[in-house]
């Protein structure tokens, strides 16, 4: 499949990049890793006017710890999150990281491009939402830090204006006590998640749960936040009772369609089993 | 709109250069005017890995990758890898173990598997599995083709310590 035509730039910096966006607003894509962007194009499902490849600027690939924040730069792959200490301490992180895509798309696709891609289906954005995580984007004239939970707004669609760029994504710092785990059930290596759940919790010296994040991919028309899970964790202490909550609470909390993937009610199933796997493994990190 | 732009590659150690349209894809500037045609277009949808080659030491699916966007960059395709007249480790290793059937995902996984043991000069049945997660062989192969990239492990760990051994004698 051959993509429509489009012009390209390969701007050497960021002001540059952003100059191109404001100067040919609302008909230019944003070009990163390409692994999501360039299949829409073959398949003319995106027919932009204009390319901006950000592939010069190395300088939104880094990942570092400052102001009680992990920061992560746009444009680091998901290959380079895999290999980061720092991303390593977070169970559920470095269990989303390994498991995006195959080996090419992790070596290619950059964090920011699936964030911005916002593609329901896609890991990170679940992975945000659960550790409360937050967007910075950045237009010519100002920097926006947007919440995780207000930035996935529809299907495809972001908080993200035609003018901006995604240039860091910033995660704090969680107490001792915290663990945290990614569960995703796929047909085939590689896929699209079928159901995935994002699970965070941090657990006081008594076993008391004292903060949680519980996010769905896959099973929605974007990621979402399981927020009667989060509240029937709070407070409680691991039990069966509690894994039953939570397993209701995603089944029901989620809206999937039919497709490829499977029936309604077997994808509720597996929203609630993989919120289950993910809480069981994000308590036994968190020392619970 | 932008008609053609220029592109400039290093193709397995030989310049390139190209007019393209900016939606030329990049696996097309290799086959097509290039005449570089070991590097196979499978799926034409990111899926199977046949067109993958090394992009600045990177494994990448050429189908998924612009031709602009790699200009100025180094490439390495199927071509590039006989050394000589003596075949690569990987491709010897394919050919003792019957690592390809009707061979359309060869190329594809041969210069995966180099990109794998670049950065894991060991790595386990498992980890060659998972390494090779984004290459698909139609023959179903797989048991082969890992068998095949083992040998080619050993093969290129035997090398690396070779000229080390030859020196301490």
């Amino acid at each position: 499949m051959i993509p429509a035509a489009f012009d390209y730039a390969r701007p050497s910096s960021l002001d540059e990049a952003l100059r191109l966006l404001h100067d040919r607003e609302g008909e230019a894509k944003v070009l990163a890793g390409g692994y999501s962007l360039i299949p829409l194009l073959r398949y003319r499902l995106a027919q932009p006017g204009l390319l901006v490849d950000i592939g010069n600027l190395d300088d939104l690939a880094y990942v570092r710890e400052a102001g009680g924040q992990l920061q992560i730069g746009a444009r680091t792959t998901h290959h380079q999150l895999e290999q980061s200490d720092l991303v390593q301490r977070s169970g559920l992180w470095s269990d989303a990281a390994g498991g995006i895509g195959d080996p090419q798309v992790r070596n290619w696709g950059t964090l920011g491009g699936s964030v911005a891609h916002a593609d329901p289906s896609s890991d990170w954005p679940a992975v945000l939402l659960a550790s409360r995580a937050s967007v910075v984007v950045r237009d010519l004239k100002r920097e926006r830090v947007i919440p995780a939970r207000e930035f996935f707004l529809d299907t495809f669609v972001t908080a993200i204006e035609p003018t901006e760029i995604l240039t860091e994504i910033r995660v704090p710092l969680p107490p001792p006590g915290t663990g945290g785990a990614y569960a995703k059930t796929e047909r085939k290596a590689g896929d699209f998640a079928t159901a995935a759940a994002a699970v965070q919790v941090t657990v006081d010296a008594g076993g008391a749960i004292t903060a949680a994040g519980v996010a769905l991919s896959a099973v929605s028309e974007t990621p979402f936040v399981v927020v009667a899970a989060e509240a029937a964790l709070l407070g409680a202490h691991a039990s069966p009772e509690l894994e039953s909550s939570v397993r209701r609470a995603a089944a029901e909390g989620c809206n999937p369609t039919r497709d490829g993937h499977g029936p309604v009610d077997y994808k509720r199933a597996m929203a609630g089993e993989m919120a289950v796997r993910a809480l069981r493994r994000a308590l036994a990190r968190a020392g619970a | 709109m932008t008609s053609t732009m220029h592109v400039a590659v290093t193709v397995n150690g030989r310049r390139h250069q190209a007019e393209v349209e900016p939606r030329r894809l990049l696996v097309h500037l290799l086959r097509e005017d290039f005449g570089l045609t070991g590097t196979h277009v499978g799926c034409d949808s990111s899926t199977c890995g046949a067109c993958t080659i090394l992009v600045d030491g990177r494994s990448a699916k050429s189908c998924t990758m612009l031709a602009v966007q790699a200009d100025g960059r180094e490439i390495t395709t199927i071509e590039g890898m006989e050394q000589g007249t003596t075949l690569h480790p990987l491709q010897q290793a394919f050919t003792d173990q019957h690592g390809l059937q009707c061979g359309f995902c060869t190329p594809g996984m041969i210069m995966q598997a180099s990109w794998l043991l670049g950065e894991n000069a060991d790595p386990s049945d498992d980890q060659i599995r998972h390494g090779i997660a984004g290459n698909l062989c139609r023959c179903t192969g797989y048991v082969n083709i890992v068998k095949a990239i083992d040998q080619a492990a050993g093969e290129l760990r035997a090398q690396a310590v070779a000229p080390l051994a030859a020196e301490t004698a």
